[in-house]
């Protein structure tokens, strides 16, 4: 039993805001009060207490990003090293950090909670292993689904009640949390060689489906099964100028249903080229701020070395062709793509200052903090332990400007960062970084401090050096058990994993089994993901 | 000068990151000998492996085989590395400025990324001198290396600036995807400046062409009489005179730029 006594509470979830009271901890709960003896007393006098970070999209764990990490040895050279101790592990953090830095790296963060954002079902198993070896945050994944040939297969003839079965076999096969759209028909398209850029025309190899066909369809199976994540979109014309036009036809085209937007940001250009692309926030902000069905997360970035790492194969080839530097391509058999091309972001390039503005802008224009939330669409934009740069960016509008101040001058009139005065609060940020994600992520038991709730509480110093701040958490709880100390990795404990069990019609087995094994080159038994290889399963039933 | 002698070989490769002129240039007899080294995953006292004399000097002298003696004079940015026999990989990495010297053979790695100051080694070397390291976009950056006798592969392997000399011959993809900087070889064996960008590669005996690589003209580059005064003071002799013979220039690779020029030369007669 633990009480934290002394510090000023953030828990936007609960309408607290700021208030000093104490926050009561038995058995990995939040509880009410604690009473009896061995009770230990954390004075939280001077810090903030907040609700555990979540991470509502991020690339952590799986084959893309084992192939990244294979592809680029010099991050790994010039990483953060952590070295072998009783309580940790070694490895390195860098652009993308080993299974078990990750964990240490989101714990010094004040995180608990991340979501895999793009798992093949081909590469669950191993996604998992890696998850398993990710310790101090629960986890969760969202499974690449708009790109998959039977399911597209379904669509062309019409039949969408069993398409949705198979998506939802699927899901459960791949011990998944959410689905997620990738490009919706480009990565099918891609294997022809070509990319699916209009969301009217039929994709490559289809005569009916249609990128907008897949984006609505989805969408609408996703919420009839009741999945507590909407459709987990990434939409067509990823980063092309002039890609604000796709971005809010796919919002048109959704209808209604549930979708969370993923990494905006490289969503919201416009221009006919990149020699004219411009930020596109403010027309992009006022559209979403009138479609409350969303939500979205920013995808910012920051200036530096990166990876970008996507199932978007026909834009990775894009990119590795304007930068010319080292490009992995893979195909995933009959699901989705894969490109790795390391990229580096410089304040100097007209573009790139571009991109650093539209990530901030979105986060201080969209209106509602609870459906904008704090990423780096990690590795792709910046690494997830530079959040807390970004966090400072939004709180001190001075910093801002100064940063501003480096920025190419052609760069200036094309975003509308320099005119927006607004700084994020304490409780907003808390938002955007925890009870904002956990409430889209359809988890209850993240994100506040009500009863209840996962112990896992972040205590930062109350220091006006907002990136020093959120950099060292000087506690952090997991499951109740306390985990940093005084800044330090003190204990370790392992995440769980949390995985949405749907219902389908078991049925949909025997129609998937004679195709798969025509089309595919492993054994239909081997695909699912047995539930004993998932430790520490949390399943969540619904439908 | 701060002078190492080599007491008995090692069973594994030591590596002495410590070894080098900005480590000890202030440090006192007794804090040299207590100076850091890893023999595999074990940490040493350099006195476990070296006899120590001197303190306090930007003049470092190594005696004996150190040819199992890993990154000798990583880094460094000033003094004096005098390496009085072998030396082993990494030598000179990363290396700013000052001055290596060794006498005899060296292994691969020497002068990877390095961006000033000056190797000589009086023997051989193994390959990747002045590369990029696996993974790096860019080599070495600046400076200058010149080894006496001959070199293993991939010699300057994506170097940007800075010169290599190599009197012996060097082996395959001498000048792999370089972007700038100068080589100039005995000789060397298959592919010579594969996929290089940019840069000069200069050969003093005929060397097999890669087909992507055409010939332009024979001429005496007006930059070489410069230039070889320059190297002449370092004993390198780089013929120019028209009365000696010519160069036959090539331009490539034609699979990336064809920016990139090989000079071979043609001694009159």
């Amino acid at each position: 039993m633990l009480r934290i006594t002394g510090g000023r509470v953030f828990d936007p979830a609960n309408d607290i805001d700021g208030e000093v009271r104490d926050v009561c901890i038995s058995d990995g709960r939040i509880v009410a009060e604690v009473e009896g003896d061995g009770i230990r007393t954390i004075d939280a006098s001077g810090m903030v207490v907040f609700p555990g970070g979540v991470d509502v999209h991020t690339h952590v764990a799986g084959g893309a990003l084992n192939f990244a990490r294979a592809m680029t040895p010099e991050n790994h050279r010039d990483a953060a090293k952590f070295t072998h101790s009783p309580e940790l592990r070694a490895g390195v953090g860098g652009t993308t950090p080993t299974t078990f830095a990750t964990g240490y790296l989101y714990a010094g963060l004040g995180y608990t909670t991340v979501n895999e954002a793009a798992v093949p079902v081909l590469s669950a198993r191993h996604t998992h292993e890696e998850l398993r070896d990710t310790p101090l945050v629960d986890k969760s994944c969202c499974v690449l689904m708009a790109n998959n040939e039977i399911l597209l297969d379904l669509l062309e003839e019409g039949e969408t009640e069993r398409a949705k079965h198979l998506l939802a076999w699927h899901l459960w096969a791949a011990k998944g949390y959410g689905v997620k759209a990738v490009n919706p028909g480009g990565v099918t398209a891609w294997k022809w060689g070509k990319d699916a850029k209009v969301l009217s025309e039929p994709v490559e190899g289809y005569s009916k489906v249609t990128p907008a066909k897949i984006i609505s369809s989805m969408a609408a199976m996703v919420d009839e099964l009741k999945l507590p994540h909407p459709m987990h979109l990434h939409c067509n014309n990823l980063g092309a100028p002039g890609n604000i036009d796709t971005t809010i036809e796919t919002m048109k085209v959704l209808g209604g249903h549930r979708a969370h937007m993923a990494h905006l940001q490289f969503h919201s250009y416009g221009g006919d080229d990149w020699d004219t692309l411009r930020s596109e926030s403010v027309q992009l902000a006022e559209f979403f701020n009138g479609q409350p069905n969303l939500t979205a997360d920013a995808g910012a970035i920051l200036f530096g070395d990166s990876v970008t790492i996507t199932a978007d194969g026909p834009w990775q080839h894009l990119l590795y062709q304007l930068t010319g530097r080292k490009w992995g391509n893979l195909d995933v058999e009959n699901e989705t793509g894969c490109g790795v091309v390391p990229y580096t972001y410089k304040g100097t390039n007209l573009v790139n200052a571009v991109q650093w503005a539209v990530g901030l802008e979105l986060l201080l224009l969209i209106d509602d903090p609870w459906r904008i939330y704090l990423t780096t669409d990690h590795p792709n934009g910046a690494c997830f332990w530079r959040y807390p740069e970004i966090i400072q960016l939004l709180m001190n509008v001075e910093f801002r400007r100064e940063c501003i101040a480096k920025l190419p001058e052609k760069a200036l009139e094309r975003i509308h960062l320099p005119g927006i005065e607004r700084e994020y609060t304490l409780s907003e940020i808390a938002i955007i970084i925890s009870a904002g994600p956990a409430r889209a992520l359809g988890m209850p038991q993240k994100g506040h401090l009500g009863i209840g709730a996962d112990a896992d509480v972040a205590l930062y110093n109350d220091d006006p050096d907002r990136e020093r701040m959120f950099g060292h958490p000087r506690y952090l709880l997991k499951g109740g058990e306390v985990v940093v100390e005084e800044g330090d990795i003190r204990k370790m404990v392992d995440g769980r994993e949390l995985v949405v069990r749907p219902a389908y019609d078991e049925s949909i087995e025997e129609y998937l089994r004679p195709l798969f094994e025509q089309y595919y080159t492993m054994s239909f038994d081997n695909y699912p993901v047995e539930m004993e290889r998932i430790e520490g399963a949390d399943i969540r039933e619904c439908g | 000068m701060i002078t190492l002698t080599l007491k008995e070989q090692p069973g594994v490769p030591i590596e002495a990151e410590a070894l080098s002129p900005d480590v000890v240039a202030e440090l006192g007899h007794d804090e040299i000998c207590a100076l850091p080294i890893f023999l595999g995953k074990r940490q040493l006292r350099l006195d476990e492996f070296f006899e120590v004399e001197g303190e306090a000097s930007e003049e470092l002298e190594i005696r004996g085989d150190a040819g199992r003696i890993k990154w000798l004079g990583r880094g460094m940015t000033r003094g004096h590395l005098n390496i009085d026999g072998n030396a082993g990989m990494h030598l000179g990495a990363f290396m700013k400025g000052g001055t290596i010297e060794v006498s005899g053979n060296v292994s691969d790695w020497i002068g990877a990324e390095m961006s000033g100051g000056y190797i000589h080694i009086g023997g051989n070397a193994g390959g990747q001198i002045g590369a990029a390291y696996r993974g790096s976009l860019t080599g070495m950056t600046d400076g200058t290396i010149v080894v006496e006798g001959s070199a293993g592969l991939e010699v300057g392997m994506r170097m940007k600036r800075g010169t290599i000399v190599v009197k012996g011959m060097a082996k395959d993809f001498t000048g792999l995807e370089m972007k700038g900087g100068t080589i100039i070889l005995g000789g060397a064996e298959l592919r010579t400046g594969a996929w290089m960008n940019r840069g000069t590669i200069i050969s003093l005996a005929p060397i097999p062409l890669l087909p992507t690589f055409a010939y332009n003209c024979s001429y005496n580059p007006i930059f070489l009489r410069i230039y070889a005064r320059e190297l002449a003071a370092l004993g390198v002799s780089v013929p120019f005179e028209e009365s000696e013979g010519t160069y036959e220039l090539y331009s490539g690779d034609a699979a990336v730029s064809r920016k990139g020029e090989l000079l071979i030369w043609k001694p009159a007669g």
